[in-house]
């Protein structure tokens, strides 16, 4: 059997993916891939990424069988791979931790972020306050008043939170303006990219990092049940949460791979953030080529969702890469179903999931009721919802 | 030979340097943009850069990425700006028009079509900020069987062995972008633009043009003594956003005879 063996030495997946930079980037590119490069496979570079995983992450994240959820929802057992339980709350930290031990190795004193719900923004900032270096995230105008918890922890954290205020003001914005910082200050900053976008190396690394949660619930579905999953589930934004859970199960037969991205106010309303579920078109932004939610004129057009961190009209260009060849699907559920499987929950298990994961936890809802009681849902819950209460509370007309 | 290599023949005959302003097609409004063309060349232009207005102007300043967001509000895309090119020539057919954007637009359309539609157009050459020479190859083809030139950007940070690969799949001119950062940047180090153009030059024969960064008639004039081309994007743009209906074309003639002034005395 032919194993998965993506992207080419372009970063190339398919036609998806590629490095599409102004050229003042190139250079500062392929530093950052040959240092990759060097280090992915360096035993002392990743002793100490294992280091800080466990010891300043909190990993390995448990697996925990949601009993009493799934008994109400009476299908699968759901299991959840507890990525909020991580320092910082999400899996975001994951990658952090990583690309900021690549920054420390190749001197730049200074670390670059966007963020969408802030949670890249925090781990990012928390990262930098550790390893003593400066950190400025861009953040768009938008989401700071939708994520204003994040916005202040950030601050606490030490970092420069810019407000965005071009095009939409959302996560999509904050990228071009970090990348407009990096031409920039390219001599003495490491951009530490949040997600499976952006040209190569990003879209590959961001995965390698956050294929940890993928490789620990390989190990610990095998320990709790004997098994692997029939189906696992992630949320899709940049799609980093999903690749990080879906890469190491590419290869491994009958274990069905969903993303689910935000449909938001309903597909059928346009106002949603779903380039794969919508089949958009095909086209370049941010560095890479992928499913891209567009005009006739190619320009960008406004996404919606209630979760800041899926609010992006792109998606990384491995997604775009599984869809094409079948071995990942693609859903979507709108902002009410996400809701709704956000208070029960809450409600039967005593956890607060953070709105993103929300919409994988209501697509695993809908697809254990159609299977039977002894087959095994694995769902990535990303992170934790403590940055959500604002916006569910003012959903309810209570102001905090 | 295309318009473009004729207008630098002609003025390497004379002894001169191209001054090539920059508007963005569709600011202020898309009925002013063909007028302002004509009063370009009217005053000095040899060639216009004409910007396609794109959403996510990743590798701009604030001030091209205001001239975008105010041609966007008007709905002004690749297609409306192809036919403010074909307007243009209607009454000029010498002044070469290049046009710069990024990628999504082209890729829209699709690399041929668009090389077809920019062909009818009687567009000469092509600036895609986002399109290095290894991800481009059909495109540059596509516009290379047409005569029209894909023109690539060179960067403080490119290595000399970069310089090659893409002076390889230039037509046209080479533009060497004289600073980091993005467009509208300040601190314009001529003693380095002029060491980095000669290093250019000993690799390629094709015209060097330089930009980003040419503020004032004292850049324009500096830069002119020791490149091909001089262009001016952000300062021109300023101009017109500092203008009103009445002014807008006085204003633009204004700035144009200081900076050929400048240029030609270089
Ligand atoms: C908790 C959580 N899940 C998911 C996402 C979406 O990002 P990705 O698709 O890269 O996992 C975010 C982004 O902010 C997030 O905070």
């Amino acid at each position: 059997m032919q194993l998965y063996d993506m992207p080419d030495a372009r970063g190339h997946f398919g036609q998806y993916g590629g490095t599409f930079v102004a050229e003042t980037l190139v250079e500062a590119l392929d530093e950052l891939r040959m240092t990759y490069e060097k280090y992915r496979h360096d035993p002392v570079f990743l002793a100490e990424l294992a280091y800080d995983l466990k010891y300043f992450v909190g990993r390995p994240s448990p697996i925990y069988h949601a009993k009493r959820w799934s008994d109400r929802v009476g299908g699968a057992q759901i299991y959840l791979k507890r990525e909020d339980l991580n320092h910082t709350g999400a899996h975001k930290v994951n990658n952090t931790v990583g690309q900021a031990l690549l920054a420390k190795r190749m001197g730049k004193p200074r670390v670059i972020a966007e963020t969408g719900a802030g949670q890249h923004g925090v781990a990012t900032a928390t990262i930098a306050a550790r390893l003593g270096l400066e950190c400025v995230v861009y953040m768009g105008s938008e989401d700071i008043k939708r994520q204003a918890p994040n916005v202040y922890r950030m601050k606490l954290l030490g970092a420069t939170v810019v407000p965005v205020e071009s095009g939409s003001k959302t996560l999509k914005d904050a990228l071009n303006e970090a990348m407009r910082d990096w031409v920039t200050n390219v001599h003495n900053t490491f951009y530490i990219i949040g997600t499976v976008a952006g040209p190569h190396p990003y879209p590959m690394m961001v995965r390698d990092f956050q294929a940890v949660i993928g490789v620990e619930a390989k190990q610990q579905m095998q320990e709790m049940v004997g098994r692997q999953p029939d189906a696992v589930v992630a949320c899709v934004g940049g799609g980093s949460n999903a690749m990080g859970i879906f890469y190491p199960y590419i290869d491994v037969p009958n274990v069905r791979l969903i993303g689910v991205e935000a449909a938001g106010l309903g597909m059928e309303t346009g106002k949603h953030a779903a380039p794969l579920t919508a089949n958009s078109p095909v086209g370049v932004l941010h560095g890479n080529r992928t499913y891209l939610m567009q005009d006739v004129d190619g320009n960008i057009i406004e996404t919606h969702s209630i979760s800041a961190g899926l609010d992006y009209p792109g998606v990384g260009p491995e997604h775009a890469w599984l869809k094409d060849i079948k071995r990942a699907e693609y859903v979507a559920v709108t902002d009410d179903e996400a809701m709704t499987a956000f208070h029960s929950l809450c409600r039967t298990e005593g956890i607060i999931p953070a709105l993103e994961s929300s919409h994988a936890l209501a697509y695993a809802e809908k697809l254990a009721k159609t299977m039977s009681k002894d087959k095994i849902v694995l769902v990535n819950l990303s992170g934790r919802g403590d940055k959500d209460i604002n916006t569910v509370a003012k959903l309810a007309n209570i102001t905090l | 030979m295309s318009r473009i290599q004729s207008v630098f023949a002609t003025l390497k005959q004379q002894g001169k340097t191209a001054l090539i302003p920059y508007i963005t097609a569709g600011d202020p409004h898309p009925k002013c943009t063909v007028s302002l063309m004509h009063t370009l060349v009217k005053y000095g232009a040899d060639m216009i850069e004409l910007g396609v207005p794109f959403s996510d102007p990743m590798a701009d300043g604030p001030v091209i990425q205001r001239a975008s967001e105010r041609a966007l509000l008007h709905k002004v895309g690749l297609t409306t700006v192809l036919e403010m090119v074909k307007t243009f020539r209607e009454t000029d057919q010498n002044t070469p028009i290049i046009l710069m954007g990024y990628a999504n637009p082209i890729e829209a359309i699709g690399a041929l079509a668009f090389a077809d539609r920019a062909k009818a157009a009687d567009v000469d050459g092509v600036i895609t900020v986002d399109y290095p020479p290894e991800e481009c190859g059909e495109f540059v083809k596509e516009l290379r069987a047409r005569d029209i030139d894909p023109v690539f950007l060179l960067s403080p940070t490119t290595e000399p062995k970069r310089v090659e690969l893409i002076v390889s799949q230039a037509s046209g001119f080479v533009y060497y972008v004289s600073l980091k950062g993005v467009t509208g940047a300040a601190n314009l180090d001529i003693a380095e633009v002029a060491e980095r153009v000669a290093s250019i030059r000993q690799k390629t024969n094709l015209p060097v043009g330089v930009g980003f960064g040419i503020r004032d008639a004292a850049t324009a004039k500096a830069t002119a003594a020791i490149a091909d081309a001089v262009v001016v994007g952000s300062r021109m743009v300023l101009a017109i956003e500092a203008s009103n209906e009445d002014n807008l074309l006085s204003n633009v003639a204004t700035l144009m005879i200081e900076l050929k002034a400048a240029v030609d005395a270089a």
